[in-house]
């Protein structure tokens, strides 16, 4: 076995079990009154100050979520809605063309039925913003803007985008600026303070917490519509009762994954050094995508050239190896990588990619596995795609 | 062996998929997206190819604990099957787009990739017997058999297909889902053509091709005795929909005899003229052992559940002709004729081709 997918998701970290089978085990709504209801209260708030605290941001920042999905909608649409409610000429969203698809999905929504005006900001060919480019975009329309939302971290090719300068961009025009740090908080260091963005995005399963939890920062000074009716549990921003247990396993994750990013990612990247390196050694004719420098510790991005990324995911799964294609349709359908056509690449090499990356758990001998099994693999996954071509 | 089960969703491929593995091999489960839109094709019950059946498929291939995979035909599939079936209609042929989508997608472009990345076999929930002489033979389900749809396989594609549900009835294989724990155990079965959603072949017909407005001519007098809005709408035997002006001087019904593309005509008569005994057809496979030098005296059958007639079958330098005993009403263009050899063990397919005259 060997397990290279951690960025779609990775596994529990002890104590962030144990933390939630002890909570889930006490009853108690955080809503109550009584004294079940304050213990229960008292652990959400525990964590919400453990959060805060790990992530540069103040208790009152905090606002917990269903997970990333739900922090992405949440904070694209609720700011879209809430600044144009404050002046209706606030109708453009600016994005990038790589985010992940609860945010492109939601801006594409925002266009299809609130009649938002998108700017797409265009990437290099490793997949990096130019703040220059969200200057230009604001410049042009500033008063008309309503947020930008920016990743802070690609979740395909792992290319890290410069946060910081485009916050300080989008602070010149007085426009907030949302960033999904689904992929880099404790991969990378993340200060939602030091960098200037006005709501950042985190999520419990991809930082050794559980699935289903997560969470928005959101700057006190920036409103946010809900989406979400009902008992107003957070900051009148998120309804729904808490999930103690998860909100308390995510904040112990989040607080052990930021207190020891600096090791792990030493550790990772030398990891995934060595395999990016053994395997350009064992596979000809492969490309390497994604920024060499400005990089997820965990993350090799590859395209096969002349194979299909779902024949070679079959068979390494067959070999025991997970790895990932990037993004499937509802039917699951593979589909070539959005992130690697806005990055120039054509759509053989989009189709040919695979991602594989590493985690808290990851050892040298699953990249020996990986190894062993890639040449044949790519071996038969480039016979089978040129019966597509030769007929 | 290592075989690739392709699972449409339904009951059929669910149990041949489980049949495989209880014989031991190693399987694979592929769902096969064929829609280059899922939504627009038939939903659950009464086709293939939606989500739904997908997702059928996908917790079929969990409850028998096999990998699974969609993988995704779509291009092939327009290609090969719905623009076939289209341009075929328009040259005045009457396809049979399972036939093909057996020919060209399920047991070449599906079995090609198979085989490509390491697969023995495909494996598919069809009801035809395939045993190890290498013959396909008739299921014991007869109303149920699929012989005739994949008769069109070639000796190379057989060697690398498995049907595991021959010998057993469609009633037999449900109650085998049920007992397996398989939730698609009692879904409907899947009739008429997955691709046309309303099951409309006319409008569907008339939405890629256009109306062309032209004249039913009676085949004795060539009077003009109706109007139609596209020749390509009309399937030899066609009785139905006719809405002829004038009914014809004997006052029995007529049917459709031909259909001539070339001047968008559409021939009607009498249901004696139908009768045909002579059948000619090209791109011939034999799958029934060698090749015969000489006539062969054998059953064929015309259309998918068609009757069964007797016949001296002969192939040619570039096709096949067929002598029936008894001449036989409705044989159109496009579809197969398949020779089977009568067998108490199943009876045997030897061959098939296309119908052109």
């Amino acid at each position: 076995m060997a397990y290279l997918d951690h960025a779609a998701t990775t596994p529990m970290l002890d104590e962030a079990l144990e933390a939630y089978v002890a909570t889930a085990r006490e009853v108690g709504n955080a809503s109550s009154l009584h004294a079940s209801g304050r213990r229960a209260r008292r652990r959400v708030e525990e964590s919400r100050e453990r959060v805060a605290a790990a992530l540069g941001a103040r208790p009152s920042e905090v606002i917990f979520t269903g997970g990333g999905t739900e922090s992405d909608n949440l904070a694209v649409k609720g700011i879209f809605w809430a600044r144009r409610a404050a002046d209706s000429r606030r109708t453009r969203v600016v994005s990038s063309a790589v985010e992940h698809h609860a945010v492109l999905d939601a801006v594409d929504w925002l266009a299809g039925h609130e009649g938002a005006e998108v700017g797409w900001l265009p990437v290099d060919a490793d997949g990096r913003v130019d703040p220059e480019e969200l200057r230009a975009d604001l410049a042009a329309h500033a008063d008309r803007v309503a947020v930008v939302t920016t990743m802070w971290a690609n979740n395909e090719v792992g290319t890290l985008q410069p946060v910081a300068e485009l916050a300080a961009v989008a602070a010149e025009f007085g426009v907030p600026l949302h960033t999904d740090a689904i992929q880099a908080v404790g991969q990378v260091p993340v200060d939602f303070a030091g960098s200037g963005v006005s709501a950042l995005t985190v999520t419990g399963h991809k930082l050794g917490g559980p699935m289903g939890v997560g969470a928005l920062l959101l700057a006190r000074d920036v409103a946010a519509t809900p989406l979400l009716h009902g008992g107003g549990q957070e900051r009148d921003v998120r309804s729904g009762t808490l999930d103690t247990a998860g909100i308390v396993a995510f904040a112990v994750a989040v607080e052990a994954a930021v207190k020891g990013q600096q090791e792990y990612a030493a550790r990772v990247a030398a990891l995934r050094d060595e395999l990016v390196e053994r395997v350009r050694a064992a596979v000809p004719e492969v490309i390497f995508n994604g920024d060499p420098v400005h990089r997820l510790p965990g993350n090799a991005h590859f395209s096969f050239t002349g194979c299909e990324g779902d024949a070679l995911l079959l068979l390494l799964d067959a070999q025991g190896i997970a790895c990932s294609t990037g993004s499937a349709c509802s039917a699951g359908v593979a589909q070539p990588s959005h992130v690697l056509l806005a990055m120039g690449a054509d759509d053989d090499r989009a189709r040919s990619s695979l991602r594989f990356s590493l985690g808290h758990t990851s050892t040298g001998a699953e990249t020996d596995a990986l190894i062993a099994a890639l040449p044949a693999a790519v071996d038969r996954a480039r016979r089978a795609a040129s019966l597509r071509t030769s007929r | 062996m290592r075989v690739l089960a392709a699972m449409s969703g339904g009951v059929d491929s669910a149990v041949a998929a489980a049949r495989a593995v209880a014989a031991g091999h190693d399987v694979t489960g592929v769902h096969l997206a064929l829609a280059r839109n899922p939504q627009t094709y038939r939903s659950g019950a009464r086709g293939c190819c939606t989500l739904e059946d997908s997702r059928d498929a996908r917790r079929a291939a969990d409850v028998i604990g096999i990998p699974f995979y969609v993988w995704d035909m779509a291009d092939r599939f327009h290609s090969d099957v719905v623009d076939d079936f289209v341009a075929e209609y328009a040259a005045g042929r009457t396809p049979n787009p399972c036939l093909r989508c057996n020919e060209k997608i399920k047991f070449a472009a599906v079995l090609d990739r198979a085989v490509a990345l390491g697969f023995d076999a495909v494996v598919t929930g069809h009801h035809a017997r395939l045993g190890s002489d290498g013959l396909l033979r008739r299921s014991v389900d007869l109303p149920k058999d699929q012989s005739y749809v994949l008769a069109v396989l070639t000796r190379a594609q057989l060697d690398r297909s498995m049907f595991p549900l021959g010998d057993s009835t469609k009633a037999e294989v449900r109650e085998e889902a049920a007992r397996r724990g398989l939730a698609v155990a009692d879904k409907p079965d899947s009739h008429d053509i997955c691709f046309i959603a309303d099951g409309d072949t006319r409008g569907f017909l008339a939405g890629r091709l256009g109306e062309a407005p032209g004249d039913v001519v009676d085949a004795d007098t060539g009077a003009v005795v109706g109007s139609h809005r596209g020749a390509y709408g009309y399937t030899v035997g066609q009785r139905r929909g006719l809405h002829l002006d004038r009914p014809a001087p004997d006052g029995r019904p007529r049917y459709v005899l031909s259909i001539t593309p070339k001047t968008n005509t559409v021939t009607v008569g009498p249901a004696e003229a139908l009768e045909v005994s002579h059948v000619r057809a090209e791109r011939p496979v034999w799958t029934g052992g060698a090749r015969p030098e000489a006539p062969v005296e054998c059953q064929v059958q015309l259309r998918a559940h068609g009757d069964v007639v007797p016949a001296t079958v002969e192939l040619t330098a570039d096709g096949l002709t067929a002598e029936l005993r008894r001449p036989v009403r409705g044989v159109a263009a496009g579809q197969a004729v398949v020779a089977y050899r009568p067998d108490p063990a199943g009876d045997v397919v030897l061959g098939s081709a296309t119908i052109t005259a």
